[in-house]
């Protein structure tokens, strides 16, 4: 299946069928943070995923306003996700 | 995964409840926490003019909708920042939402441009006095907010500001012991006699992948890219670590958060030294007359169980 990822923007392929948790487990993604999109309809984590099957994860945190404990930026994490 | 509600095809668990929606049902459920969000920190009511700042992010923007919907006076406010492609792309998006979704309703979208009035983007503005770019695009939100806010006469400032962010904060704050900046963090700020509008964060119940869900639901079209000056900050750290306990653990940003709301609701108790505490509580053990709460201590019960056990 085509799995498109985003920060940054790319499309990798993933050998399906394959339940929605198991992919966030094997790109080493938290299911909090992100919604898995097929098509234009939200799934479940438990929901088959199938090599026809246009996915999309998407990111859900926003954020970097400014916070009065914050006087300077840090370095960012590492991205988790190797494409 | 079927729908905790109506049983039907679920769209979305949410662990932290342990139940799964549907679109429908869904849609209750966020509507009814905006409303007891409203409702418990007294932020408005019908009659109200609600200012709302959008970024043409997920949150402010279903923020716009859901207020619309449940039949409040709803206007907004976006800031035009002056970040390259990114302010045209989220600028574009709010007005496309402001024409198609909030216009119907009969709300009005105001717009600020930082270029306009200073000459200059965020980037080169922050620049120009030395300060982190977050710092001065927050200085910049905050003054023109709370001047149109005034200017217009809006009766309340409502932003997107989600469970996620406000548990970032409070853990951010909480690492650093900044208590100075806690009393800030309620859902719902008065009106100051200084000149400051009412703020209130009517989204503060639901968090950050409820909404974004809500927004894939219901087709809200928000910029899904992150803010480039955002990179590296530090709530995105604080976000990144809350989710894993929350991933590992459902539940715990809601406790995080709305345990401090509710430790700052409830009167301030006398102050209780531990030796105090102690003198209220422990006397000498029946049998061996180490300290204990209980007339035997639990060392003297485990010992006289086990010699009974072995008899």
């Amino acid at each position: 299946m085509q799995v498109q990822l985003s920060h940054p923007s790319r499309t990798i392929e993933i050998k399906g069928p394959k339940k929605a948790k198991d992919l966030f487990k094997e790109l080493n993604l938290v299911v909090e943070a992100h919604l898995i999109i097929r098509g234009d309809e939200l799934v479940t984590e438990d929901e088959m995923l199938y090599d026809q099957d246009q996915i999309e994860i998407r990111p859900v945190i926003s954020g970097g306003a400014p916070l009065p404990f914050c006087p300077s930026p840090i370095s960012p994490a590492p991205s988790p996700v190797s494409a | 995964m079927n729908c905790t509600k109506c049983k039907t095809r679920a769209v979305i668990d949410l662990p932290r409840h342990n139940a799964a929606f549907c679109k429908g049902c869904f849609n209750v459920y966020v509507h009814d926490q905006v409303s007891r969000a409203i409702k418990s920190e007294k932020m408005f009511g019908k009659d109200d003019r609600i200012l709302v700042a959008v970024s043409g992010g997920k949150d402010s923007l279903a923020l716009w909708e859901i207020l619309l919907k449940m039949g409040y006076k709803a206007d907004a406010l976006y800031v035009n920042l002056g970040i390259g492609g990114y302010s045209d792309v989220s600028h574009a998006k709010v007005v496309n939402f402001s024409e198609t979704v909030a216009a119907p309703h009969g709300a009005v979208l105001h717009v600020h441009t930082v270029e306009q009035e200073a000459g200059a983007g965020i980037k080169e503005l922050a620049m120009l006095i030395h300060r982190p770019t977050c710092s001065t695009c927050g200085t910049i939100k905050r003054y023109q907010f709370n001047r149109v806010a005034l200017e217009h006469k809006y009766d309340v400032m409502a932003t997107g500001h989600n469970l996620d962010d406000e548990a970032a904060r409070l853990l951010g704050n909480v690492l650093r012991w900044q208590e100075e900046y806690l009393d800030k963090q309620s859902p719902s700020l008065p009106a100051s006699l200084d000149g400051f509008a009412k703020k209130v964060k009517p989204l503060f119940r639901l968090s950050e992948r409820e909404l974004a869900a809500y927004s894939v639901l219901n087709r809200i079209d928000y910029i899904v890219e992150e803010c480039p000056m955002a990179k590296g900050a530090r709530t995105l750290l604080y976000k990144e670590v809350l989710n894993r306990l929350e991933t590992e653990s459902p539940g715990t940003k809601q406790a995080f958060y709305c345990g401090f709301l509710d430790k700052q609701r409830k009167p301030e108790a006398l102050p209780t030294t531990m030796a105090e505490k102690d003198q209220a509580m422990l006397h000498p053990c029946s049998v061996c007359r180490q300290p204990t709460t209980a007339d035997v201590c639990s060392y003297c019960k485990m010992m006289a169980r086990a010699k009974t056990h072995s008899v």
